[in-house]
C-alpha cells in the first residue's frame, strides 16, 4: 500500500561519485543516535524460573486470604430475600397478579408476613429485584432522553426520536419520555413489625440517598431551573403512557419530585443482566442498643401496581446489611480462593516440572 | 524484458503511469516534422517537452485520492459499515464509533499520499526546468526542457542529457560522429557512436545555416521500440533514410563530443524512454497474503457469529420478547421475529466489526516503514569511501528479509569489486609479489604493510599498490628481461590513454585486467603515454620512447591471445604476445622448456591463490620474414571470403616460437568481507547461488576464493552438456552420485513420487552430509531449464551445497530464480549490481541492488540498496529477523487484542436478548483500537528485540524460524485468537459472576449497565496493557512511556468523559456521567479487576514458562545467554575467520572484446593528435593492415551490430562482456 519508496532526480544520474567535491557538502552518514542505531537502554526481562514461579506463589498467597476474607466477610452479612410475584396459588398476591393490567386503575393490595431468625444490627438496605426483566435490551436500553432529563426546556418540548413510540401522547410531548421511564418500578412496598403482642410497628423507610449523587445532582435536573412550581413547568406535556400520576406528583417533597425523584433516578439506571435489584429504601438505624431489624416476625404490605406475569418475571424484595465491601458477595470470595489455589499448585507443578525436566543449563548447547 | 526497468528512470516511481494516457489524440499513423517551423508542427498538435508523473493536483487530490482509498477492500468495507450504522433499525453503535477510526485511516494514508506526490511535483518541475539550448529564430536561446517543441533544433554539451528523442544534425566531431552513453536507458556503460547523415554534418554549427534548415522528417509514430527507428528526411528535394543510428534518444548522456545539434523528433511523454516505463509488478510478503487469507477467516467468523446470534435474536424473540413486547414496543417491527433477527444480524456485524481491526493495515504499513527507516539509518551499514548508506526503496517487504531462503548472486561487482590488482608475477622464472619477513617466511598482506615506493616514477598512479620491493630494484639494475616484461605490458593492449593536465593519465580500459597490467607497467617505470593510430609513446624511465605500431593481432575467443608488432627507435622489429598459459605454452621456442615448467608451476601456485593470469612472450621478427607476412595480411585483410579465417591462420603463423617472458597474476578484487559472510549465511541455512556472465574458470575461481568451492568437498558436478540428453545424462549422475546407489531403483520408476519426496520434505536435503557443489554452463542450464527436466535440475541443485552458474544471460538468471520461486515456495532474494541483474531482481522475492558503482540500474529496480555485499549479512539477519520477528508479534497481540475487545459483546448477546446491546461504552470503542492500545503495540512493533544484533550474527541459525514461517502462521493463528476468545470469555464472565448481586459499599446498586461496562473496559485494558508487556522482550524508554502513557491516558478520558463539565456540554453523547467515579471507588470492582487480570495473565505465562523451560527454541538459550553475558559485563566478540584454500588449479581470465585492434588502428577513436612526443608523421608509409581508409566504417557498423544484439538480449555489462557464448570458443577450451 505505502509501496515503492520515492526517488526523485533519477533521470539525473547525479548519484555516482564521493560527495567530497564540494566544501559544504554534507555526509550521508547516518547519525549516531541510540535510538538510530537501535540501541535504546533496555529492560529485558525473561520469564525464567527465577521469576515465574516465586510470582505463581506470591499470587497463590495473596489471592487465598483475600478469597478468606471475603468470604468470611460476606456470610456476615445478613440477608433476606421475599418473592412477592404471586405466581403461586398459595401466594397472597396470586390475585393480585392474576388480575392486574396496566391500565386498571384500583390499586391491589397484598400483605406477607415473613421472620426474620437473625437481628440485622447495622443499616438495613431494601432492595426489590425483578428476574427475567429486561433493562439491557438495546431498544430498551436506547428508549431516553438525557438531555430531558438534564432539565433542557427544548427537549420537553421535543423529545428526542429514540423514545418512540413514548415520545409523545395526544399530541403533547411525553414527559419523561421513552421506554425506559415509562416501565417505572410503581409496586409501593411497606413494612412492618410485628411486635410478639400481635401490634404492627410500621418501620420508618428512607427514601432519600438511595440514587448515585452524581444523578442526582448532575444527571437529573428539573426543567424551569429552580422554579419549584413543577405543576407549571410539565403543564404542556403528558404523563407516560403507564403511569398513574404525573411526574411531577411523584413525591410531595420538592428535592425528590419530578425528574429528580430518587426511585426514578435509580429506575433509569438501567440494569446490566436481566436479573438484578434496585436500592428501594433505606432503613437507618436508630440507635446504638437495639438491631436496626429485631429477630421477630415482620409483614410487607405490597401494593401491587407492576405486572411480571405476561413475561414470567418474578419480583423480589430483599432485606440486607452491608460491610465494606458491598452486600452479600459469595462468587468473588469463592472465586478468590479458587483462583489462589490454582495459582498456588500450578506454582508447586511447575516447580516440579522445572526441577525433574527442565533445562536449567540450557545455553551450553546453542549451535552456533 | 529488456525495457521492463525501464520505466525507472522517469521521475517518481510511484507506479503511476503517465503513459497510459496519451494527450488526447488518436492514432498517429505517420509523424511529420518540419525543422524551425513550429506554426506547421503545431498543426498536429504533438506532445510537448513537458512530463508529469504526479497524480494530482490541489483541486483533484481530494476526490481521486479518495476514490483510489475506497477501492481498498478495508476501507470500502468499513464505509459500508458505517452506512449501515445510519440505518436506526439497524444502528447499534453510534455513528462515530465507525467514523473517527476511518477519517484517521484515510488522513494518514492520503497524508503520505500528498507527500508523495508533491515530491514527485518536485521533481517533475525539477526535470521539466532544465535548461536546453533551443535556436530560436535564429539565435541560440536558453530555454526549459518544457517549452521544447517538436521540431525546434536544440544544442547539447558534452555531459548533458538529452532533452528529447533528436535526430543527430551535426557534431563537433569529425564524420558527424557523436558519442553517447545509453547507461540510464539500457545499463550499457560502454560508448555508443551515433553518426549525422553526410548533408546534415556538414551544417556544423553554424547557426545561420541550422536555422535556415528546413528539412522535413516524415518518420513511425512514437513507439517503445528503443532500437529501431525508421523515417525519411525530405531535403532539398532529396530523400535521406533514418535509421536508429541518427537518433539521441531522452535520457542518454552526451559524452566525449564537445556539441552537437539535434532536431526534436518525439518530446515529452512520446520519447522513447517515456513510452517504455511502465507499471512495475506490486510485491508483497508472505505475510501480507496470510494476513489477507486470515482477514478472509475473521469475516467467516463474523458472519458465523452473526448469524448464531440472529437466530438466537429469532428464538429469542419469539419466547421472550414477544411476551415483554409490552415494554419493547417497536411497532408492527418486532412482531416479526424472523425480521427482527435479520436486522440483529446487521446490527450484529456492526458492534462486531472491531475483529476485522481497522487499524490493521494501517499499523503494518507503519511498522514497515518504521523498520525501512531503521534500514536507512544503520550506520554498519553505511559504506563511507563512496557515502552511500544502505537504502530500503520499498518499504512493504521488510518481515520478508527474515525469511529468505534462497540468495541468488551476481558475481562482478557484487561479490567482487570488479576492481583488477596487479599483485604477482613472474619474471624469467623468479616470482614477485611475496613479502618476506627476516627469517624468510611469508608475510600475510595487510592494509599496514608498507607499500612500494614509486617517488622516482613522477608519473606515476598514486593509488597503485605493490608490496615486494624486489621487482624495482630489479627495474633500477636495469635487468633486460624485467624491463622488456614491462615494455610488453605497457605496449601490448588496446588501452586509450587521455591527459588532461600534464603527468595526470587516465587510461580507457576496455577490460580491467588490461588496465591493471599497464598501470603496474606504468608505475614501474614503463609509462604508455599516448598513441596515434601508428604509434605508441611510452616514458622508459623517464625517456620518451616512441614505437611504431605495426600490428595488432586482435584477440577473440579462439585465439585466446593477443599480440602487437613494433618496431623500436632502434629499429627493430619486435613481437609481443599475451594470453592464456595453455595457448601461449604450445608457441614457445623449444629452448624455453625448462623456463616454461617453472613459470607453469607459479602460474598454478598464483591460480590457487584465486589469482587471475596471463603468460607473456615476445619475439624478435626478421625484417624480411615481416615484409612477407605484412603482404599476405593485406591481401588476406581485403579478402571476401573466409576473411577471418584467413588473417587467424597468419596470426598463427608468425606467433611462433616465441620467448617466455613471465607471467603476470591478477587479482579480481572481492569485496570486504564476502567469504566471511557467505560462511555465516550458509550457517543460517540461506542457500547461495552464484549466477554469472562470466566464464567458468573464473566463476569456479571466485567460487573458491568466496569458500564457496573447498577442496575437501566431495565431488563438484560441472554441467556442461550441450544437448538435453547429455545434460539430462549429467543431471542424473549427478543425483545418483549423491542420492547413493540404493536410491538408484526409485528413481526410474516412481520417478513422481520421489520428486514429490523431495520437494515436500526437506528433510531428506539435510540428511546428506557430503557436501557436493554443482555448476552450471549456461547453454546446459537453457536445457536443464526445459519443462523436463527443471525438477532434476532443482533436486540435484538443492542437494548441493553451492551452486554456481555461469555464462547465464540475464534472462537465464531470471529463470532460475523462477525455477526456485515455483518448486520450492521459498523467499529468495537477488543481488547483483548491473542492468544485467535487473530481470533476477524483479523477479526475486526481495531485490538487492549493489549501489555507489557506475550504473544504477539495478539500484534502481532493487527493493533494497547499500554499497557492499556483506552488509546483506547485517540485513538478513539483524534487520530482517527483527523485522520477522516484530511483524509476528504484533500480528499475533493485534489479533489477540482484538479479538478478546469484541467477542465480549459475542457474550453478552446471550444475556441481552441477543439484542446487540454493546457491553461498553461507545466512546470506548471508538477509542480502544487507535488510543488506548495502538501505541504500546506499536512500540514493540518498532523497538522489540529479542536476541541484540551481536548476538543475531553470532547465531545464524536464529534465522530459521523465519525460514519455517514459524513465528506467524494459521496455527499461531489460531492459537492468538483462541487466547482472545478465552480473555474475552474471563473478561465478561467474571465481572458477570461479581456483579449478580453485587452492591456498592453505601449499599446502592452497582450492577447496572454502566458501572459493568467501565468494570469490563478497564479489565480489558489492563489486560491487554499487561500482554503487550509480557509480549515485549525490549523495553525502551518509549514502550515504558507508550505502555503506562496509555493506562493513564484511558484513565484520564475515562474520567473526562464522566464529568460532571462534558455531560453539561453534550448530555446526549455521554450520558456516562459519575460512572467512572462511582465505580472505581469501589473496592470490590477492584477485586474484580485484579481478579480477571489474573486469571486471563496466568495462564498464558505458565504456558509461556512451561515451553521455554522443557523445549525451549535457540532463541530462548541465546537470551538466556545473553543476560547471562549482560550481568557479567559486555565481552568481545571473536568473528569467525574463514579459512582460504589454497588449490591447485588452472586459472584463465582474459575479459576481453574482440574489435578493438581494429578500432585503434583506424585511429577512428582518436582525437586530432595533440602528443608532441610523435616522431612519426601521421601518414607514415607503414600502415597497419587493418588501418586503410576501405574498413574505416566498419567499427561503425560493427559496434551497431553488436548494440542491435545486446538490445535484443536486453542487457550486457562491461564486465560480463564475454559472456555471448560461441561455439567455436567452448570447443576450443
Amino acid at each position: 500500500m505505502m509501496a515503492s519508496s520515492y526517488s526523485a532526480k533519477e533521470e539525473d544520474g547525479h548519484h555516482s561519485g564521493p560527495a567530497g567535491l564540494g566544501a559544504a557538502t554534507r555526509t550521508r552518514k547516518p547519525d549516531n543516535t541510540a535510538f538510530k542505531q537501535q540501541r535504546l537502554p533496555a529492560w529485558q526481562p525473561i520469564l525464567t524460573a527465577g521469576t515465574v514461579l516465586p510470582a505463581f506463589f506470591i499470587i497463590g498467597l495473596i489471592f487465598i486470604p483475600i478469597g478468606i476474607g471475603l468470604y468470611v466477610t460476606s456470610n456476615n452479612i445478613n440477608e433476606f430475600e421475599i418473592d412477592y410475584t404471586g405466581t403461586d396459588m398459595s401466594s397472597p398476591c396470586f390475585n393480585c397478579s392474576q388480575n392486574f393490567s396496566w391500565n386498571s386503575t384500583t390499586p391491589c393490595k397484598c400483605v406477607l408476613s415473613f421472620y426474620l431468625d437473625q437481628p440485622f444490627e447495622s443499616n438495613v438496605f431494601m432492595y426489590y429485584g425483578l428476574s427475567n426483566f429486561y433493562q439491557n435490551h438495546r431498544r430498551y436500553v436506547k428508549s431516553r432522553d438525557d438531555s430531558q432529563l438534564n432539565g433542557d426546556e427544548r427537549s420537553l418540548k421535543e423529545p428526542s426520536k429514540e423514545c418512540e413510540p413514548y415520545r409523545t401522547n395526544e399530541n403533547k410531548p411525553i414527559a419523561p419520555c421513552g421506554a425506559i421511564a415509562n416501565s417505572m418500578f410503581n409496586d409501593t412496598l411497606d413494612l412492618f413489625y410485628i411486635n410478639p403482642s400481635g401490634s404492627k410497628t410500621q418501620i420508618p423507610l428512607n427514601k432519600k440517598g438511595i440514587a448515585w449523587s452524581t444523578d442526582k445532582r448532575v444527571k437529573f435536573r428539573n426543567p424551569g431551573g429552580s422554579n419549584p412550581n413543577l405543576t407549571a413547568v410539565f403543564k404542556d406535556t403528558a404523563k407516560p403512557v403507564n403511569w398513574h400520576k404525573p411526574v411531577y406528583e411523584l413525591d410531595s417533597e420538592a428535592d425528590n419530585n419530578g425528574f429528580i425523584n430518587e426511585d426514578f433516578i435509580v429506575w433509569m439506571r438501567t440494569a446490566a443482566l436481566p436479573t438484578f435489584r434496585k436500592l428501594y429504601r433505606i432503613i437507618q438505624k436508630n440507635n446504638n442498643m437495639t438491631p436496626t431489624l429485631p429477630r421477630g416476625n415482620y409483614s410487607l404490605e405490597v401494593t401491587y401496581n407492576y405486572p411480571v406475569r405476561s413475561f414470567e418475571g418474578r419480583k423480589r424484595v430483599i432485606l440486607s446489611t452491608i460491610s465494606w465491601m458491598g452486600g452479600k458477595n459469595p462468587f468473588l470470595g469463592i472465586a478468590y480462593m479458587t483462583v489462589g489455589s490454582i495459582c498456588f499448585f500450578l506454582g508447586v507443578v511447575l516447580l516440579f516440572i522445572h526441577h525433574k525436566y527442565g533445562n536449567r543449563n540450557n545455553s551450553s548447547d546453542i549451535a552456533s | 524484458m529488456a525495457l521492463r526497468w525501464l520505466w525507472m528512470l522517469v521521475p517518481g516511481r510511484g507506479g503511476w503511469n503517465p503513459c497510459s494516457k496519451s494527450p488526447g489524440q488518436a492514432l498517429e499513423e505517420e509523424r511529420h516534422v518540419r525543422a524551425n517551423d513550429r506554426d506547421y508542427n503545431e498543426r498536429f498538435n504533438y506532445a510537448d517537452n513537458r512530463i508529469k508523473t504526479a497524480k494530482y493536483n490541489v483541486f483533484t487530490f481530494l476526490p481521486i485520492n479518495l476514490f483510489e482509498q475506497f477501492q481498498r477492500f478495508a476501507n470500502a468495507y468499513f464505509l459500508v459499515l458505517l452506512i449501515l450504522q445510519l440505518i436506526p433499525e439497524i444502528s447499534s453503535l453510534s455513528w462515530f464509533t465507525t467514523i473517527v477510526p476511518l477519517v484517521l485511516v484515510l488522513a494518514i494514508t492520503a497524508v503520505k499520499d500528498a507527500t508523495d506526490d508533491y515530491f514527485r511535483h518536485k521533481s517533475d518541475q525539477q526535470v521539466n526546468t532544465r535548461q536546453s539550448q533551443v535556436l530560436i529564430k535564429g539565435k541560440l536561446q536558453n530555454e526549459k526542457w518544457m517549452n521544447v517543441r517538436v521540431g525546434d533544433i536544440i544544442k547539447l554539451e558534452n555531459n548533458q542529457f538529452v532533452a528529447a528523442d533528436l535526430l543527430l544534425l551535426s557534431s563537433s566531431e569529425p564524420y558527424g560522429l557523436c558519442y553517447i552513453e545509453t547507461a540510464e536507458l539500457d545499463g550499457e556503460t560502454n560508448l555508443k557512436v551515433r553518426q549525422a547523415l553526410t548533408v546534415t554534418s556538414d551544417l556544423g554549427d553554424d547557426v545561420e545555416k541550422l536555422a535556415d534548415f528546413n528539412g522535413e522528417v516524415i518518420c513511425e509514430p512514437p513507439n517503445n521500440k528503443l532500437d529501431k527507428f525508421t523515417g525519411t528526411l525530405y531535403w532539398k528535394d532529396n530523400k535521406y533514410p533514418l535509421d536508429n543510428e541518427k537518433m539521441l534518444l531522452r535520457g542518454c548522456v552526451l559524452r566525449n563530443t564537445e556539441w552537437c545539434f539535434g532536431l526534436v523528433i518525439f518530446a515529452g511523454l512520446q520519447t522513447k524512454l517515456m513510452q517504455n516505463c511502465g507499471r512495475t509488478k506490486f510485491k508483497r510478503t508472505s505475510i501480507d497474503k496470510l494476513m489477507n487469507t486470515l482477514v478472509l477467516w475473521i469475516f467467516g467468523f463474523l458472519i458465523c457469529m452473526g448469524i448464531i446470534l440472529a437466530i438466537g435474536n429469532t428464538i429469542w424473540e419469539q419466547k421472550v420478547g414477544s411476551s415483554f413486547w409490552e415494554y419493547l414496543q417497536w411497532k408492527e417491527l418486532s412482531i416479526n421475529a424472523v425480521f427482527s433477527g435479520f436486522l440483529t444480524f446487521w446490527s450484529y456485524i456492526i458492534i462486531l466489526n472491531t475483529v476485522v481491526p481497522i487499524s490493521l493495515y494501517v499499523s503494518v504499513e507503519v511498522l514497515r516503514l518504521g523498520h525501512s527507516y531503521f534500514i536507512n539509518w544503520d550506520r554498519r551499514m553505511y559504506y563511507s569511501p563512496k557515502d552511500t548508506p544502505a537504502e530500503a526503496r520499498t518499504t512493504t517487504l521488510n518481515e520478508e528479509l527474515g525469511q529468505v531462503e534462497f540468495i541468488f548472486s551476481d558475481k562482478t561487482g557484487t561479490l567482487t569489486q570488479n576492481i583488477m590488482v596487479f599483485n604477482k608475477c613472474s619474471i624469467n622464472g623468479k616470482t614477485y609479489g611475496d613479502v618476506y619477513d627476516e627469517f624468510g617466511h611469508k608475510v600475510d598482506i595487510t592494509e599496514k604493510t608498507p607499500c612500494v615506493d614509486f617517488s622516482f616514477n613522477p608519473l606515476m598512479d598514486r593509488k597503485f599498490r605493490f608490496h615486494d620491493s624486489s621487482l624495482v630494484e630489479a627495474i633500477k639494475l636495469e635487468e633486460p628481461l624485467v624491463q622488456e616484461f614491462f615494455r610488453l605490458l605497457a605496449l601490448c593492449h588496446t588501452i586509450m590513454p587521455e591527459e588532461r593536465n600534464e603527468g595526470e593519465l587516465v587510461y580507457q580500459a576496455q577490460s580491467p585486467d588490461e588496465g591493471a597490467l599497464v598501470t603496474a607497467a606504468r608505475n614501474f617505470g614503463f609509462v604508455f603515454r599516448s598513441r596515434t593510430p601508428e604509434t605508441i609513446t611510452l616514458y622508459e624511465m623517464g625517456q620518451a620512447v616512441t614505437y611504431q605500431l605495426l600490428a595488432i593481432l586482435d584477440f577473440n575467443n579462439v585465439r585466446k591471445r593477443m599480440s602487437v608488432i613494433v618496431r623500436n627507435p632502434k629499429g627493430q622489429l619486435k613481437l609481443y604476445s599475451k594470453g592464456a598459459d595453455t595457448v601461449l605454452f604450445d608457441r614457445l621456442d623449444p629452448s624455453n622448456e625448462e623456463l616454461m615448467s617453472t613459470t607453469s608451476e607459479h602460474l598454478n601456485e598464483f591460480a590457487g591463490e584465486g589469482l587471475r593470469t596471463l603468460a607473456l612472450a615476445y619475439k624478435d621478427l626478421d625484417e624480411d620474414v615481416f615484409d612477407e607476412w605484412m603482404k599476405k595480411l593485406l591481401f588476406a585483410s581485403t579478402a571476401l571470403e573466409n576473411r577471418e579465417e584467413k588473417l587467424g591462420a597468419l596470426y598463427e603463423e608468425i606467433e611462433q616460437g616465441m620467448l617466455l617472458l613471465g607471467a603476470t597474476a591478477i587479482e579480481d578484487k572481492l569485496q570486504e568481507g564476502v567469504p566471511e559472510t557467505i560462511a555465516c549465511l550458509t550457517l543460517a541455512n540461506i542457500k547461495i547461488w552464484v549466477l554469472t556472465g562470466d566464464k567458468l574458470e573464473t566463476a569456479m575461481n571466485i567460487g573458491y576464493s568466496c569458500n564457496m568451492l573447498r577442496d575437501d568437498m566431495n565431488k563438484v558436478f560441472i554441467i556442461s552438456g550441450h544437448t538435453t540428453l547429455e545434460v539430462q545424462q549429467e543431471l542424473r549422475t549427478a543425483k545418483e552420485i549423491i542420492t547413493g546407489p540404493s536410491k538408484d531403483k526409485f528413481s526410474s520408476g516412481l520417478d513422481m513420487d520421489k520428486t514429490e519426496l523431495y520437494s515436500s520434505d526437506s528433510v531428506f536435503e539435510e540428511t546428506i552430509i557430503a557436501e557436493y557443489a554443482l555448476i552450471i554452463n549456461g547453454h546446459s542450464l537453457a536445457h536443464a531449464l526445459e519443462a523436463d527436466l527443471e525438477q532434476i535440475l532443482v533436486d540435484v541443485a538443492c542437494l548441493c551445497k553451492t551452486v554456481i552458474c555461469c555464462r547465464v544471460t540475464p534472462l537465464q538468471k531470471a529463470l532460475v530464480v523462477e525455477l526456485i520461486k515455483r518448486h520450492k515456495r521459498a523467499v529468495t532474494l537477488a543481488i547483483g549490481d548491473g542492468a544485467n541483474d535487473v530481470s533476477m531482481i524483479n523477479t526475486a522475492h526481495i531485490g538487492v541492488g549493489i549501489s555507489g558503482q557506475e550504473g544504477m540500474q539495478a539500484v534502481l529496480a532493487s527493493d533494497y540498496s547499500f554499497a557492499q555485499f556483506r552488509y546483506l549479512q547485517r540485513l538478513l539477519l539483524v534487520h530482517g529477523r527483527w523485522s520477522y520477528h516484530r511483524m509476528c508479534n504484533f500480528l499475533c497481540y493485534f489479533f489477540y487484542k482484538n479479538f478478546a475487545f469484541t467477542l465480549v459483546h459475542f457474550w453478552y448477546g446471550f444475556l441481552c436478548g441477543f439484542s446487540a446491546q454493546t457491553v461498553y461504552d461507545q466512546w470506548f470503542i471508538t477509542l480502544f483500537n487507535i488510543v488506548y492500545t495502538s501505541l504500546p503495540v506499536l512500540a514493540m512493533g518498532l523497538f522489540d528485540q529479542d536476541v541484540n544484533e551481536q548476538y543475531s550474527l553470532h547465531y545464524p541459525n536464529l534465522y530459521r524460524p523465519g525460514q519455517l514461517n514459524q513465528l506467524f502462521n494459521k496455527r499461531k493463528f489460531f492459537t492468538c485468537t483462541l487466547q482472545g476468545v478465552c480473555t474475552s470469555f474471563i473478561l465478561f464472565f467474571i465481572p458477570y459472576g461479581a456483579f449478580m448481586s453485587a452492591v456498592r459499599d453505601d449499599g446502592a446498586h452497582i450492577s447496572d449497565q454502566q458501572a459493568f461496562a467501565v468494570t469490563i473496559s478497564t479489565s480489558l485494558v489492563i489486560v491487554v496493557s499487561v500482554q503487550i508487556g509480557l509480549d515485549t522482550n525490549y523495553w525502551t524508554a518509549v514502550n515504558h512511556f507508550f505502555i503506562w502513557g496509555s493506562l493513564a491516558v484511558y484513565f484520564a478520558i475515562l474520567f473526562a468523559m464522566h464529568s460532571d463539565g462534558i455531560f453539561t456540554i453534550f448530555p446526549n453523547q455521554f450520558p456516562f456521567i459519575g460512572t467512572a467515579r462511582n465505580t472505581l471507588n469501589q473496592k470490590i470492582v477492584w477485586l474484580v479487576i485484579l481478579l480477571t487480570t489474573v486469571v486471563c495473565i496466568m495462564p498464558m505465562v505458565a504456558v509461556r514458562f512451561i515451553k521455554a523451560d522443557l523445549y525451549p527454541t535457540q532463541t530462548d538459550k541465546v537470551r538466556l545467554l545473553q543476560q547471562a553475558t549482560r550481568r557479567q559485563g559486555p565481552q568481545e566478540q571473536n568473528f569467525r575467520r574463514v579459512r582460504r584454500t589454497s588449490s591447485r588449479r588452472s586459472a584463465y581470465a582474459f575479459s576481453h572484446q574482440q574489435g578493438y585492434g581494429e578500432l585503434i588502428t583506424s585511429g577512428k577513436n582518436m582525437k586530432v593528435p595533440t602528443s608532441s612526443t610523435s616522431t612519426y608523421p601521421l601518414s607514415s608509409p607503414t600502415r597497419g593492415p587493418a588501418g586503410t581508409s576501405s574498413v574505416n566504417n566498419s567499427w561503425v557498423n560493427d559496434t551497431s551490430r553488436d548494440q542491435t544484439e545486446t538490445y535484443n538480449t536486453g542487457f550486457r555489462r562491461e564486465s560480463d562482456q564475454n559472456q555471448e557464448v560461441t561455439v567455436e570458443d567452448l570447443e576450443a577450451r
